[in-house]
């Protein structure tokens, strides 16, 4: 916890690393000064694509003493300001997943090389970002928990399945290697609570380790001060319910 | 882009951007996540060129109730031009 007579430095920039197929692209990094070890965190962005509040949510990371990588999933698609940029992927039907998923892990692949890493490496999305987050997870090794904000499309109709969401995210919950923390909105429609009950159900069904948490009086996106969907109450709380799973799973003293 | 609801349309005309005025070469139209109109989800439709890049873009988001009078408007509104002599009869 924050004291006000503790020294404290934030580096942050944009960086390069490999995503899927090999491409480079860029991510914006920000991490506590000092000599660590920090635990690692990949963020992975919304619908609304990279931007402001994901770097805000980059550095809130890297205060709260995590070495914090957010990849452009929408690199790929040009450069514009990301609103034009997320628009461009909206309308072409979001990224693929197999791709944003490559992304995500080469996002943790480069934090797992930095020296001063503590050997953890989480991974936290919201919206269309809680899905792949959830997606990564469950197929890439190498992520030690992961946080899912109202992830939308992780129980999907076979119906909905395309060339570039090929499986449901749920039916990877098997392979899920990690402890689940999940935030979610009782008045959103995507994931309904009807969806959030059966991704529950699944988890629950091959023994992981899960925390989920409903909120009344909360729709999609209540973390978003800058959108209307914004909740004090509820994001304070769930806030606090992030921070405190991620300390007690990436943490130095957390048990491998 | 949680809906994943979204129709592409090849269009010709004139759209006034942050750059000023551009060829559109086509206009997306989606159900899904605004980044301005205050809803969960809006009628969104984005005019666009797309070989001008991302940034080749004019918007507007609109709430369910706003497209329908939108879309009766423009229809009505051809109707009447094309009553009036102004275009082809179809």
């Amino acid at each position: 916890m924050y004291t006000t007579d503790q020294y404290e430095g934030i580096l942050a920039e944009t960086v390069a690393l490999p995503g899927a197929n090999g491409d480079w692209i860029n991510a914006f990094f920000a991490r506590p000064l000092g000599r660590g070890p920090f635990p690692g965190l990949v963020l992975a962005h919304h619908m609304p694509g990279w931007d402001e509040w994901y770097r805000e949510t980059t550095f809130k990371f890297a205060l709260h003493g995590y070495a914090t990588l957010t990849p452009n999933l929408y690199f790929r698609a040009g450069h514009g300001t990301p609103e034009d940029v997320a628009a461009k992927i909206r309308a072409d039907g979001g990224v693929p997943d197999d791709q944003a998923v490559d992304d995500l892990a080469g996002a943790m692949k480069y934090l797992r090389s930095l020296p001063y890493i503590n050997g953890k490496v989480g991974i936290f999305g919201t919206c269309s970002g809680g899905r792949h987050a959830y997606l990564a997870a469950c197929r890439v090794p190498g992520f030690d928990a992961i946080v899912d904000c109202w992830g939308g499309n992780v129980v999907m109709p076979p119906e909905a399945l395309n060339d570039k969401r090929p499986v449901a995210p749920i039916d990877y919950t098997k392979d899920l290697p990690c402890p689940i923390l999940g935030l979610f909105g009782n008045d959103d429609t995507s994931p309904s609570p009807e969806q959030v009950d059966q991704h529950e159900a699944e988890l629950k069904k091959y023994g992981k380790d899960y925390e989920f948490h409903r909120y009344d009086g909360a729709g999609h996106g209540f973390f978003y001060y800058i959108y209307k969907a914004y909740r004090q109450e509820q994001a304070m709380d769930g806030w606090k319910k992030v921070f405190a799973f991620l300390e007690k799973h990436l943490s130095s003293r957390a048990n491998a | 882009m949680c809906t994943m609801i979204v129709e592409k349309v090849k269009i010709e005309g004139s759209g006034k951007g942050t750059g000023g005025w551009f060829k559109l070469e086509g206009a997306n139209v989606s159900y899904d996540h605004p980044f301005d109109a205050p809803y969960e989800h809006a009628l969104n439709i984005d005019f666009v060129n797309e070989s001008l890049g991302p940034s080749a873009r004019v918007a507007v988001e609109l709430s369910e109730s706003a497209a329908r009078a939108l879309v009766q408007t423009i229809l009505n509104v051809l109707d009447q031009a094309e009553a009036g002599g102004h275009i082809p009869r179809r």
